[in-house]
């Protein structure tokens, strides 16, 4: 990265966060710092809720994820539109009508106490650990790739967050979202922009596309039933459908960002944005990293993107025969890149049969490359057995930093950071609210002003977002908990969704049965989790499903609620 | 003193909108939520077998 690079990416950071803690200093209100400013309109919820699920990791992994498998991870988000639909009809009216802070506070009125913490409870758990991975995770790809401290980089991006989501709460959050959106679609577009102008000349679109296509990485839509097929059109409706409702519609990190606003108006729309926008959002991104596979189709890629690991493993082990799989690679490479020269010739001329036999030694050929890559993975599992193999993270940054101009490298760098920026400071602000509201104003028995929350709220923020920097740093001597956590989302979810669903349209469930229901399922989704392989997808109906039907049944068996409870509110 | 089901409609007035205004969407085209639910439903239909389309024609 050059100075220019750095005054881009430094400069529009730091700049957002100074606006942010700006514009929203003194505020006091709560209603103000945890739900926003109400005058807000749809587009900024809309905004806010895109820019909060949008991570870093979605414009490091997407990319790779594109280049690797291809398109069939969109499918992920077909149940989203119908999720967000489910949510502005049943969720939002029903949370704006309480006037909550929380979901979990809903929980407390349709229940008791207890159902209530048990939800805020997994979700502190579930987002807390989660909290030091969402820095940790582009911090360590940045540092590997760029050369930067790592445990700098940490401190850089977990600060700065933490400075302008304490001091302005829910309302800095969406102000400072906008023009961290705004750095994302600048960049994603002039890495789209720069991509297809280094393609070779006479390769366009299409071309680039049928390339893409014939080695498979277009696939985007796979109608298959096979249950352990991760990306299927049905998982993403069915259990992408549960994940997002869950997801949401009770995920305090979501419904923060639309619970406030104008007008329930407002975050319908908000809501209904997203609906529409996600899924070309997302197939774009994927799109971007096929484009990237076929832009390495004609430059040489290295054997292994994730160079510093690489290079680090060579040294450390058979040097040779490092350079050997790097020569082999690039040979490989080489013819294959002629068979795609011959193909492409074939194409033109217009000749079916010559076509035909041309893109199977395309085919043929690309399988042997990545045969190759598959020997250089094994070979430096042999130097290193702690190394990590799979280097999809490092395929868009290494192409950035590589074939971008100075300038655009700043600004897609900043991208990162704005995407880690934006999902972190509305999970902060989550964590401090709802250990404010659900369990510290709970459970705080002497009367108090609104400005102690506030002030409450603030120092939660900061206790979770030092947290999460704390985490994050010690984070590199325990990778295996990593996985755990990213995992803890995928059980924890569906259980937490049954708790909600009960709540909105089982009225006669009462608070014991749900919690105990809610228990069992979790349990059971647990120990079905490491007895199934199944796509993590199912996970999320099967918990929801467990709860709503254990609910019943436990329920039956309690007997029917008191007239106490047909009152509704607790 | 009766509590209020849950989901009876609000008309707390310090919330501000009077009773029924939220169904009132503003948007030209789509005077109910139904219509505003169906056209992003339709959306989501289009980008399916957009999607299907192109992974067939390019495949």
């Amino acid at each position: 990265m050059s100075l220019l690079d750095y005054l881009v990416v430094i400069g529009t950071m730091v700049g957002i966060a100074v606006f942010g803690v700006w514009r929203t200093r003194g505020i006091h209100n709560p209603s103000t710092y945890f739900k926003g400013d109400r005058t807000m309109g749809w587009g900024t919820i809309g905004i806010s809720v895109m820019a909060t699920q949008a991570s870093a990791i979605t414009f490091l992994s997407i990319p790779g994820q594109g280049y690797e498998s291809g398109l069939g991870f969109v499918q992920n988000y077909f149940g989203l539109p119908l999720a967000l639909i489910i949510i502005a009809v049943a969720f939002l009216p029903i949370y704006r009508r309480l006037g909550v802070y929380t979901s979990y506070e809903y929980l407390g009125r349709r229940f008791d106490g207890k159902t209530r913490l048990l939800g805020a409870g997994l979700f502190l758990l579930q987002r807390g650990l989660a909290a030091g991975v969402t820095i940790y995770a582009p911090a360590i790809i940045l540092s590997a790739v760029l050369g930067w401290r790592l445990d700098l980089t940490i401190l850089f991006t977990g600060l700065l967050v933490i400075v302008y989501t304490v001091t302005g709460g829910s309302e800095a959050v969406s102000l400072t979202q906008r023009y961290q959106m705004a750095v994302i679609f600048a960049g994603m577009v002039t890495a789209f922009v720069v991509l297809l102008i280094k393609l070779p000349a006479g390769l366009g679109f299409t071309d680039a596309a049928a390339l893409a296509g014939s080695l498979g990485k277009l696939e985007a839509v796979d109608f298959s039933f096979d249950p352990d097929r991760r990306y299927t059109i049905w998982s993403g409706m069915l259990g992408g459908l549960f994940l997002s409702l869950s997801y949401f519609g009770t995920d305090q990190s979501q419904v923060q960002r639309y619970i406030g606003g104008a007008s329930l108006r407002e975050g319908r729309l908000g809501l209904m944005f997203n609906a529409v926008f996600k899924i070309p959002m997302q197939f774009s991104i994927l799109l971007l990293g096929a484009l990237v596979f076929v832009f390495y189709q004609f430059e040489k890629p290295p054997v292994f993107f994730n160079q510093a690991t690489w290079q680090a493993a060579a040294q450390s082990g058979d040097a040779a025969a490092f350079r050997a799989v790097e020569e082999k690679f690039a040979a490989t490479h080489g013819e294959k890149q002629e068979k795609i020269d011959a193909w492409m010739q074939a194409k033109r001329a217009g000749d079916p049969a010559v076509e035909a036999t041309a893109r199977a030694s395309v085919l043929e050929w690309h399988r042997r490359s990545e045969a190759v890559r598959g020997e250089a993975r094994a070979l430096l599992v042999a130097a290193d057995p702690d190394a990590k193999t799979k280097d999809s993270d490092y395929i868009f940054i290494t192409f950035v930093l590589n074939y971008l101009p100075h300038g655009a490298i700043g600004l897609l760098v900043a991208v990162i950071f704005a995407a880690a920026l934006s999902s972190k400071a509305s999970e902060l602000n989550a964590l401090g609210t709802t250990t404010a509201v659900d369990f510290y104003r709970h459970l705080h028995k002497t009367p108090v002003d609104d400005a102690h929350y506030v002030r409450a709220a603030k120092w939660f923020t900061a206790m979770w977002g030092l947290f999460a920097i704390g985490f994050a740093l010690f984070a590199r001597f325990m990778e295996n908990l990593i996985e755990a956590i990213n995992i803890l989302g995928s059980i924890f979810y569906g259980v937490v969704l049954g708790l909600f669903l009960v709540a909105l349209f089982l009225k006669r469930i009462g608070g014991t049965a749900v919690f105990i229901a809610a228990l069992v399922a979790q349990a059971l989704v647990v120990v079905l989790y490491f007895s199934l392989t199944i796509s993590y997808l199912w996970y999320n109906l099967i918990g929801c499903a467990a709860c709503v039907g254990l609910s019943l049944l436990l329920q039956w068996v309690l007997g029917s609620r008191s007239p106490a409870r047909e009152a509704g509110l607790s | 003193m009766k509590r209020a089901p849950l989901d009876a409609p609000n008309d707390n007035p310090a919330d501000g909108v009077p009773p029924g205004d939220d169904e009132v969407t503003g948007l030209p085209g789509f005077r109910t939520w139904r219509r505003v639910y169906l056209f992003v439903f339709g959306c989501f239909v289009l980008a399916v077998v957009f999607l299907a389309l192109f992974s067939r024609h390019f495949a």
